[in-house]
């Protein structure tokens, strides 16, 4: 039951990405409310989903990788819900519900929803550690998008080409103020995250530790260098992408070796 | 009841005798005489139109000599650039013309404006009635349409707003953009006149003449620099316009480089107007460094003219679908006015053959 409300979630955002598509091939880029409700409806559905197998689980559902996946589409949605208006209503829903849709597809799609056999207890500084960490990469991945966008918009600046596309897209600054505001609420979430992981009682994979800090510092880096002026902001929006490319890949990681081992 | 447009644009006469046509406060009072029945006059820079709603015709002819200042010739002799639409072919006209589609630049939407002003005018002067109130507020509202769901309206088609429009896609507002004017030249006072109508307040001028200069700074209200300080400026400036008759580069990599170790998280955006020009290209490759020589702006109008014309498909969609309601509309005798002040046509509603 709970798997038809996240198709249900995973059409509004296919809705949402067909409607960018058809926009872009007939030159008119106008995402306008569309993409927000749909991306809304989507949200809500997403919620409901979790909401149902959190009660069924007991817990704060992010026992495996399929509900990490869910859980982190749901962040991704989130952030995007509380950006403000302007900047979400411009073109951030056509850049938001594509990730979303393929992370929930793949979700679906791939055998990765392994039930545990026993009921897990309840961690609450392993959810907290857990959820922080999600809602965290949530923010990463809004800051990954608004980097695309500063990268498409800083090329037709830098060529002279300006496509349909760009006049839909915020203005260099405003972009850059986004992507810096998403990285610093990501970064705090992040930390708060990785702390509490030292405090959830259970002894922690060397690796798993070494590349958490690595990503943390690796965002850290990125802050610094954007606090101190000594990265360009192309070069920042160019570090977000790889950034919550790395994100990804530790929460991959962590989620596959901790499913091949027994879950605390 | 017959709907026509007689006029002349600069499809088909030129600006003298636009002129000599461009009708006077008379003549939809003198339109109505020559009998019809309600008279419209749209005139613009670049058209002069009669809209008309008569019972029997009104040749081409009589409306010309309406229109007619004072000419020495016959009216007759112009018939040539005049044009007349009757029936359908006037109602897809009107709805062109308030989209922007018959415009010199395709998309303008001061036609609008201009053809709301018509209307009103017109309906003070109570020579509009039911069919002409019918026919405009279904062109505005097809224009609106036209401009909200296609992308005919969107970019910029002349070299000084292309500049603004850049400025304001790199930095948004403009109102904390520091501005530096390199040459005291009409391409740089004009953009800098524009960008100030666009909220910039902080704006430098420097020339090698100083006295220019502070005429300039005087006449838009910013200050006077030293021509030997400006180079100090990139480090503070947002956007640097420059329109010297320097034979050499003015700014180079090597120049501007140190300057911008300082500012690297803020872009520097310049618009370099001048021939020969004043700014070496490879400017451009630096970081957060957007250069814009006077090509490139022109580049940039001529995309924007050109997604404009790739929109033309779409927007005749929309005229058409609306030509076809509003002629099945009247046919059916729908036109009741649902405003008191234009009562229902009854029985004079239009014929399906007359549109």
């Amino acid at each position: 039951m709970d798997r038809y409300l996240l198709i249900v979630s995973t059409v509004c955002f296919l809705a949402a990405v067909v409607r960018t598509i058809a926009a872009l091939r007939a030159g008119v880029f106008r995402p306008g409310r569309f993409n927000f409700l749909a991306v809304g409806l989507g949200f809500i559905f997403q919620t409901a989903f979790l909401s149902i197998r959190g009660h069924a689980l007991g817990r704060c559902p992010i026992t495996n990788l399929f509900e990490v996946f869910i859980f982190l589409a749901w962040s991704i949605a989130l952030i995007y819900m509380l950006i403000g208006p302007a900047y979400r209503l411009s073109l951030m829903g056509a850049f938001t519900a594509p990730l979303v849709f393929l992370i929930q597809t793949f979700a679906l799609l791939a055998p990765i929803d392994v039930r545990h056999a026993v009921k897990l207890p309840a961690n609450p500084w392993l959810e907290f550690h857990a959820s922080m960490s999600l809602v965290a990469y949530g923010a990463f991945a809004l800051a990954c998008i608004a980097g695309v966008m500063y990268l498409v918009q800083e090329r037709q600046l830098k060529t002279h080409h300006l496509h349909s596309v760009f006049y839909h897209l915020p203005p260099l600054t405003d972009l850059f103020a986004a992507i810096t505001r998403l990285l610093w609420l990501g970064f705090a979430l992040y930390t708060l995250g990785v702390v509490s992981g030292f405090f959830t009682g259970h002894p922690l994979p060397r690796p798993q530790v070494v590349a958490a800090i690595g990503v943390w510092l690796l965002y850290a880096a990125i802050l610094q260098g954007r606090h101190f002026r000594r990265l360009a902001p192309k070069r920042v929006a160019a570090l977000c992408i790889a950034g919550f490319g790395a994100a990804l890949t530790l929460l991959w990681g962590i989620t596959f070796s901790a499913q091949t081992h027994t879950l605390p | 009841m017959n709907i026509f447009c007689v006029g002349l644009s600069h499809h088909t006469a030129n600006v003298e005798t636009r002129e000599l046509f461009a009708g006077h406060r008379e003549t939809e009072c003198i339109l109505r005489n020559a009998g019809c029945a309600e008279a419209l006059l749209l005139t613009t820079c670049n058209r002069v139109e009669v809209y008309g709603a008569s019972e029997k015709r009104v040749s081409t002819d009589d409306i010309a000599r309406c229109l007619a200042r004072e000419i020495e010739k016959d009216a007759h002799e112009y018939a040539p650039a005049f044009y007349r639409y009757e029936g359908e072919k006037c109602v897809q006209h009107l709805f062109r013309v308030a989209s922007g589609l018959d415009s010199m630049v395709v998309g303008e939407s001061e036609i609008f404006g201009q053809a709301k002003k018509a209307y009103e005018s017109a309906r003070a002067s109570n020579v509009v009635g039911p069919y002409l109130h019918r026919l405009f507020q279904r062109a505005f509202r097809v224009a609106k349409q036209v401009r909200t769901h296609t992308e005919i309206t969107r970019g910029l088609v002349s070299v000084g707003s292309v500049a603004v429009d850049l400025a304001q896609r790199i930095f948004g507002k403009l109102s904390d953009c520091r501005v530096l004017v390199l040459g005291a030249g009409e391409m740089s006072e004009r953009t800098a006149r524009a960008l100030l109508s666009r909220g910039v307040t902080d704006l430098r001028v420097s020339n090698r003449s100083i006295d220019r200069a502070q005429e300039l700074a005087r006449v838009v209200g910013g200050r006077a620099i030293s021509f030997d300080d400006w180079p100090a400026q990139c480090g503070e400036i947002d956007i640097l316009i420059t329109s010297t008759s320097s034979e050499t580069p003015l700014l180079r990599p090597e120049d501007l480089a140190p300057m911008l170790r300082d500012r690297l998280d803020r872009p520097l955006f310049i618009i370099d107007i001048a021939v020969p020009r004043d700014v070496d290209p490879r400017v451009n490759e630096m970081e957060a460094v957007y250069l814009y020589d006077i090509d490139s702006l022109e580049s940039v109008a001529e995309q924007s003219l050109a997604l404009r014309r790739q929109q033309i498909a779409a927007a005749e969609a929309i005229i058409a679908e609306h030509v076809a309601d509003f002629g099945e509309k009247m046919s059916l005798g729908l036109n009741r006015a649902q405003n008191p002040e234009h009562p229902a046509i009854g029985e004079n509603s239009l014929r399906a053959s007359e549109l």
